[in-house]
């Protein structure tokens, strides 16, 4: 049994409740800056719980999930463009999107393992890169400015706190419904599938199935995030779905810590935030990034997450003194 | 007809670069079980190390393998330091650890040689059309760019199949530890496999340098490119990689060169102009969705895999 009070919950505890009150002191300061920045953090944030969700959880290592924040995207700057702006048709056409195009990728990619999954998801995400580089009517390469954010009865999405606040809702629905997802059934068979398939399936779990839904339902809601990320700039550009982005929602999920409830929030804040200091301090804030995340990979394997669990252990009553002591083999 | 040729050229010409990068990819990948994406960043350095080193000797001939140098010790360098410390881990590991060594070396190439690109220029001896066929005029260079590759790759055969050195890394590749014991200092043997790779990357930059210019991240774009192939080709296969990458680049060249006539014929005028730049670049990825529903490891899969 984990204490209550333990580093990992505190430092949860305090992120939420500044994320929660982040407005009132921004409104009170008028920083709006801060309040942008954290707007983004929390959209970024909710893309990278999605792909905690396969990769975490699954084992599904997709270098190619930036794709949907894309199709998201251009789903609602597309219609905006075709003068639709009535948000109750934008974001369901962006959802149903995301969740056909996870379906057609995940179709061809799932029967493939290891290292020709990262590579497939990369190319396919790639592809999706092109098509959108292509669509010369919709501003190419340049990208597509939203003249008017997407239209809600009663919710007025250009008001900043406002949006903030939906930013925050949708990210803590997601992160709720990816920790129901994982400690249900389904969630029991996605992580079975991911330590032994050929266990699974001999069980008589059809784990391509599992799999695939559970794939689709992460692309759906990193589509999403890719609707409130075009919302949030009023600006869709095949950039925002070129593969650094996809490198960059695995460098949150891992820096933040795989397979835990809110690692992907404390990765996208701690990667993000570490981003805009470092560049304060240097223009080539890069060079000091890519060798960190190398350490990160190299001697901090399970994340902030697991740095602060770490913590906890070591302060709380060792459980079974006894075993202990037995010594190994 | 003549412009067909020239556009089969050009697409052998791509197909042979992409195979240096991919040979190295998939020897490293074959030998040490190590995704490497930093591989896109040696074939920049390649690049501009030799536009720098033939602007500072003034001779084409001495600044290349001077370049070709470089990027081999860069890329041994990396393998002590970095790579050494990923053997074994998981892939997503590789993935990330390597996903930060191409930030550094973009950066690290921004900061050296600035942010706008250089141009490597041939020398005028190189830089001629030869006439393969009557009507038929061919730049030289393009000519020894498929020449010397081909050299490459019957070198890579001969180094990997019939040579002392090749056979301990076939040996370290089927089973570390036994090659470890039987006193063969893996270590060094891998520094070397890597340094190799490296340097086949860096040779692939340098050679392309003249032909595009020498720019930060012109190794991504061809990288994921060169996955296409090792994935189409069968991960840790030279021969498939060889054979993929004729086949990549054959169809990428072709498509682009044709692929909107032939929507023109099928589509209204302006839906082809729309829609052929998007679709000619999906092709190869195309292609290798449609191979790997055929087969999921690849055309020539490595036979220990």
């Amino acid at each position: 049994m984990t204490p209550m009070v333990n580093a990992r919950n505190v430092v949860v505890a305090a992120l939420l409740a500044f994320l929660l009150l982040l407005p009132v002191y921004t409104g009170v300061t008028g920083n709006t800056f801060l309040l942008t920045l954290f707007t983004r953090i929390l959209i970024l944030a909710l893309a990278a719980t999605s792909l905690n969700l396969i990769l975490g959880y699954g084992g599904m290592v997709s270098f190619g999930h930036a794709a949907y924040l894309g199709i998201g995207g251009y789903a609602i700057g597309i219609l905006a463009a075709e003068g639709i702006t009535s948000g109750f048709i934008q974001w369901p056409v962006a959802l149903v999107t995301s969740a056909l195009v996870a379906l057609i990728i995940g179709l061809f990619c799932l029967r493939t393992r290891g290292v020709y999954f990262i590579m497939i998801t990369l190319a396919f995400a790639q592809m999706i890169y092109y098509v959108a580089a292509g669509l010369a009517r919709y501003g190419g390469d340049d990208g597509l400015t939203i003249y008017r954010r997407s239209q809600f009865d009663g919710l007025n999405l250009s008001n900043k706190p406002t949006f903030y606040y939906l930013c925050l809702v949708l990210l803590l629905a997601a992160i709720y419904l990816v920790w129901r997802l994982v400690n249900s059934r389904f969630g029991m068979v996605i992580q079975g599938a991911r330590s032994n398939e050929r266990r699974m399936q001999s069980i008589g779990f059809p784990t391509f199935r599992y799999r695939l839904t559970c794939f689709v339902i992460a692309g759906t809601m990193c589509g999403l995030a890719g609707a409130l990320l075009a919302n949030h700039t009023d600006f869709v550009s095949p950039a925002m779905m070129y593969w650094t982005r996809s490198g960059d929602l695995i460098v949150m999920v891992v820096l933040g810590g795989m397979s835990s409830t809110f690692g992907p929030l404390i990765g996208a804040v701690a990667l993000l935030v570490l981003e805009e200091v470092l560049s304060g301090f240097t223009e080539y804030w890069q060079i000091i990034l890519g060798p960190l995340l190398l350490l990160v990979v190299l001697f901090a394997r399970r994340g902030i997450d697991g740095l602060l669990a770490g913590v906890a252990f070591a302060r709380a009553p060792k459980p079974d003194s006894l075993d202990a002591k037995v010594p190994r083999g | 007809m003549i412009y067909f040729i020239e556009q089969c050229l050009n697409g052998v010409q791509l197909g042979m670069l992409l195979f240096l990068l991919a040979a190295g990819l998939t020897l490293i990948f074959g030998i040490m079980d190590l995704v490497n994406l930093a591989h896109g960043s040696l074939y920049m350095l390649g690049a501009y190390f030799a536009a720098s080193l033939v602007a500072w000797t003034d001779s084409f001939l001495l600044g290349v393998p001077l370049a070709l140098a470089a990027t081999l010790v860069v890329g041994m360098a990396v393998e002590v330091i970095a790579m050494r410390r990923l053997y074994g881990r998981d892939h997503l590991d590789h993935v990330l650890g390597t996903f930060g060594l191409i930030l550094f070396f973009n950066e690290l190439v921004r900061l050296i040689w600035g942010p706008a690109g250089m141009t490597l220029f041939l020398p005028a001896w190189l830089n001629v059309a030869v006439p393969l066929l009557p009507g038929l005029a061919y730049p030289l260079y393009r000519v020894v760019i498929i020449m010397v590759t081909i050299l490459v790759a019957l070198f890579l055969y001969a180094l990997v199949m019939r040579t002392r050195l090749g056979m301990l890394i076939r040996a370290g590749a089927s089973n570390r530890e036994m090659v470890g014991a039987l006193g063969i200092n893996i270590k060094l043997l891998y520094t070397f496999v890597f340094g190799l790779g490296a340097a086949l990357a860096g040779f692939a930059g340098l050679m392309q340098a003249p032909i595009l210019t020498v720019q930060i991240g012109m190794g991504e774009n061809i990288l994921i490119v060169a996955f296409v192939v090792i994935v189409i080709g069968g991960i840790g296969s030279i021969r498939g990689a060889f054979i993929a990458s004729l086949f990549v680049g054959m169809v990428d060249t072709i498509g682009r060169a044709f692929f909107p006539d032939l929507l023109r014929l099928v589509l209204s005028k302006e839906a082809a102009a729309t829609a052929a730049p998007a679709l000619s670049s999906m092709l190869i990825y195309l292609l290798m969705a449609a191979v790997l529903v055929l087969r999921p490891e690849g055309l020539f899969p490595a036979a220990n895999r």
